[in-house]
Formats: structure tokens, C-alpha cells, sequence
């Protein structure tokens, strides 16, 4: 116990870095995916045909995989690159994306039929017919998956620690090796952080599915 | 594509289609542009951090290790390794997922609630901590960690699976069960499980691709696996041959789990078709 009391200022900037992580990785995953997704469900043939390809391939490489190419990689194709933090942000963005894109191709395929087909009777276009009738009952359903995604992205930020980061995991890491007699609080203080982000979010997406159930 | 899909829009008439066709190409040629820069950047010589230069990534030169019939021992040794932890891990899962769904649907909360607050804790935490926890505290080998911490975690995910697959059950399901006289765990075993399983199977199969995919983690835990092999070929080659060793470790990984959600769709269809 003492020494989590003694390290605090450490494991709290591990912390840091993992949210920066999580932040920054959540929001390139957030423009990729829906990059994706509209590729996927426009009426464009090379573009749905792209984007079913990034699909599968971004979902069927481990992030181990796209980290070690990020970080041992790339730098023999170009030295130049920024620090690993960035790397590492750039690996969870691009390895995340697939799933958001998954995640609201469903929820839009979830709407009913029937209301896209009122939405065409009434003679709206395929832009408005997406944008006023089958988005904003696809968000309602696509917040909860998402938060899902989310989740699963905090906990892959610990990979980062592998790779030359030093956010949550890596503090643990540390800790450990230089206090071999607490191994045991050391490691339960730091998954308490990383639940400290993944039990209210998965609180927030059973409430957000509850409401949206009832309302329909 | 699906009728879902086509709803959105018209079937494409002689303009629509022309203008389809110009976004096609126009896309087609940005996509093919990005692809060529990248091909023109492996195809270009490599300049160092202190600028010596290197003959390029597509030089042929870079690929000879793979002619060895060694390298290849090798990498079938770590795609064993990979596939040997997955597969202990899978079953090790599925078994402890049932476990874990019966405890949370226990009539005792002596039961429940001490299982599904462990489950939280077991579903919020990271793979990887866990592997070190396992690593450290019980002192165990690489391959044990990775094992186990693959077990419980996705143990834990899968047991909700299956929770909510028998708690979307029609209740007569259950109360035929006993009704017939079945013990409640018999009910569970034979009536909701089974019905619980095929329903959730699309889920469980990606959950199991999910497995796959993570025992990569084994590398930063230092258990010799795919991935550690490319480090560890890269190292007795010489970093000039990374790239090499990469990309065929990167399709392997690919083929594995295209194949494997292939089928768990296929098996999906295949309920699914009973069923209906």
C-alpha cells in the first residue's frame, strides 16, 4: 500500500498518458471510422469495395502486429517520425477504426426498413434521407456499441506500454520490478485506474441502452 | 448488397449510374494513387537517421532469407506456438464462460453477487496487466500467463454472452424444464444452454477471434510466439530483413483469422438456417 501512496505522482502520470492515448487514439478512430463507414453503405462500387477491404484487414491484424510495425518497423522506411506517444496513438486509431466503422454500419442497418422507405416515399434524396431520418435514430442505437468499442480501446492502450510508452501499464511494470515485495498492490492500484474509466462507461452504455429500449 | 442497404437509394438509372461510374474511377484513382506512393516508397533506396543509404525495401536482396527452409522452422515453430496458446485458451474460455454464466444466474446472491462483481473487475482490467499480475505474483511460465489471463478475461466476456443469450430465453423454456422434471442445473444444461449458444454464436466466434488476436500479447510478456519470431529472425539477420519477416507474419495472422471468421459466419448461417 505504501508504495502506491509513495509512487503516486507516477502512476498519475501514467495515467495521464493512458487517457492522452485514449483521447487522441479515440478521436482518429472516430474520423476513420466514419470515413469507413459512408464508404461502406454509399452507392459508389470502388469505395464500399475499399472500404469492406480496410474492414477486414484492420480487423484481423492483431494490434501487437501494427504496434511493432509503427515502432520497429517504419523507422527503417523513414527515419523521420514523431515520438512513440504519437505512434502509438496513430496504431490504436487505425486499429480501432474498423470496429467504430462496424459499429455504426449496424446501427444504421438496424433502423427500420420502414423508415427509410417513408423517408423515400415522401421523396427525399439518398443525403437527406441518411442525414434527417436514419442517422439520428442510428446514433441512439450505435452509443452503446460504441461506448463498447471505447472500453476495449482503454484497455488496448496498455499496449503502448510494451512499445516505448510509458502510460499506466509501463508504470506498473516499473513499479514492479523495483518493488518486488509489493507486486500484488501495485498491480491491483493500476487496474483500479484503468477501472476507474471502464466500469462508469460501461455503466453509461446499459443506462443509454435502456432508455433507447423503451423508447421503442 | 443487402435490401437494407438499397432502401437508402434508388435502383441507379442511366444518369446516376454515369455519375456512379465518374466517383468510381475518380475514387479508384485516389485509392490507386496511395497505393502507388506507397509502392514507390518501398521501391525508392532507404536513406538511415545518418544518412547512409540502403537498396530498397522491394529489393530483392531483402527477401532471401526466405529461401531458407530454417527461417521457415522457424516461423511454423511461432505460428505452433500462437495457435497452441489459442487453442488451450478457447477451450479453457468456453468452459469457465458457463461456469461464470450459472454463478451470475444463481438463485443465491451468495452466489451472484460476489461473481458478478469479480467479473467487472476481470472485464475492466487489461489483458495484458493481467498476464504480468500472473506472471509475477505466481511465478509461472510465459505460457501459463498468457493462458490463463486469456481464459479468465475472455472467460469473464463470454460468460456474459451467454447470460444474456439464456436470460432472452422464453421463460416456458425453463419452466418446461422443471415442469418435466429436470433439476434446475439440468434445465440450465440441456434446455437454456444449448439455446443460449447457438444464439450468441456470432458473438462468441468474435470474441474467439479477439482471443486469437491477443495472444500477440504474449510478445511484450515475453512468451515465444509469431510475433517474437519476427523480432528474434530479425535479430539474427540483421534489421535489413524486418520488413521481410513482418509481412509474413502479418499474412499469417491474416489468413488464421480470415479463415476463422469465415466459418464462425459460416456456422452462424448454419444455426441460424436450423433454427428458422
Amino acid at each position: 500500500m505504501n508504495v502506491l501512496i509513495e509512487n503516486i505522482d507516477l502512476i498519475l502520470v501514467g495515467f495521464l498518458t493512458t487517457l492522452r492515448l485514449l483521447v487522441f487514439g479515440g478521436i482518429g478512430a472516430m474520423v476513420l471510422g466514419l470515413l469507413v463507414a459512408t464508404m461502406r453503405i454509399s452507392p459508389v462500387a470502388s469505395l464500399r469495395g475499399f472500404a469492406t477491404a480496410y474492414t477486414e484487414l484492420f480487423r484481423n491484424i492483431p494490434l501487437t502486429l501494427i504496434f511493432f510495425f509503427m515502432v520497429f518497423v517504419l523507422p527503417l522506411i523513414n527515419p523521420k517520425l514523431p515520438p512513440y506517444e504519437v505512434l502509438a496513438a496513430v496504431a490504436l486509431a487505425v486499429y480501432t477504426s474498423p470496429f467504430v466503422a462496424e459499429a455504426l454500419r449496424s446501427g444504421i442497418n438496424g433502423v427500420p426498413v420502414g423508415q427509410a422507405e417513408a423517408a423515400r416515399s415522401i421523396g427525399l434524396a439518398f443525403g437527406q434521407t441518411l442525414t434527417l431520418i436514419v442517422l439520428p435514430q442510428a446514433v441512439r442505437m450505435v452509443i452503446p456499441p460504441l461506448i463498447n468499442v471505447f472500453i476495449a480501446l482503454t484497455k488496448n492502450t496498455s499496449v503502448a506500454g510494451g512499445f516505448f510508452v510509458v502510460e499506466l501499464f509501463a508504470t506498473a511494470q516499473r513499479l514492479a520490478n523495483n518493488n518486488g515485495n509489493a507486486v500484488i498492490p501495485i498491480l491491483i492500484g493500476v487496474a483500479f485506474f484503468y477501472l476507474l474509466i471502464t466500469v462508469p462507461l460501461g455503466l453509461i452504455a446499459g443506462q443509454v441502452e435502456k432508455r433507447v429500449r423503451v423508447a421503442r | 448488397m443487402t435490401a437494407q442497404a438499397t432502401v437508402l437509394y434508388d435502383a441507379p438509372g442511366p444518369k446516376a449510374r454515369a455519375r456512379s461510374r465518374v466517383i468510381s474511377v475518380v475514387g479508384g484513382v485516389v485509392l490507386a494513387g496511395l497505393l502507388a506512393w506507397v509502392v514507390y516508397r518501398l521501391a525508392i533506396p532507404q536513406v538511415a537517421a545518418n544518412g547512409a543509404e540502403t537498396p530498397p525495401i522491394l529489393d530483392p536482396t531483402r527477401w532471401t532469407p526466405l529461401a531458407e527452409p530454417q527461417v521457415w522452422m522457424q516461423i511454423a515453430k511461432g505460428a505452433g506456438a500462437t495457435l497452441g496458446a489459442a487453442a488451450v485458451a478457447m477451450v479453457g474460455a468456453l468452459l469457465l464462460a458457463v461456469l461464470l454464466a450459472f454463478g451470475r444466474l444463481a438463485a443465491s446472491p451468495l452466489i451472484r453477487v460476489p461473481i458478478a462483481i469479480v467479473l467487472e473487475f476481470f472485464r475492466g482490467m487489461p489483458v495484458l496487466l493481467m498476464m504480468l499480475f500472473i506472471l509475477l505474483v505466481a511465478s509461472t511460465g510465459a505460457f501459463v500467463a498468457v493462458v490463463v489471463a486469456l481464459i479468465v478475461y475472455n472467460g469473464a466476456i463470454l460468460g456474459e454472452a451467454l447470460r444474456a443469450g439464456m436470460l432472452s430465453l422464453n421463460k416456458g423454456q425453463r419452466e418446461a424444464g422443471l415442469s418435466i422434471g429436470l433439476t434446475p442445473i439440468r434445465t440450465r444444461m440441456l434446455i437454456e444452454l444449448p439455446q443460449a449458444f447457438t444464439q450468441m454464436l456470432p458473438i462468441i466466434m468474435a470474441q474467439l477471434v479477439v482471443l486469437l488476436k491477443d495472444t500477440s500479447l504474449g510478445y511484450i510478456v515475453g512468451y515465444y510466439e509469431l510475433l517474437r519470431t519476427v523480432k528474434n529472425l530479425s535479430t539474427f539477420f540483421g534489421n535489413y530483413y524486418m520488413f521481410t519477416f513482418w509481412l509474413v507474419v502479418a499474412v499469417i495472422y491474416l489468413a488464421i483469422n480470415v479463415l476463422v471468421s469465415w466459418l464462425g459466419r459460416r456456422a452462424a448461417r448454419a444455426v441460424a438456417a436450423k433454427r428458422a
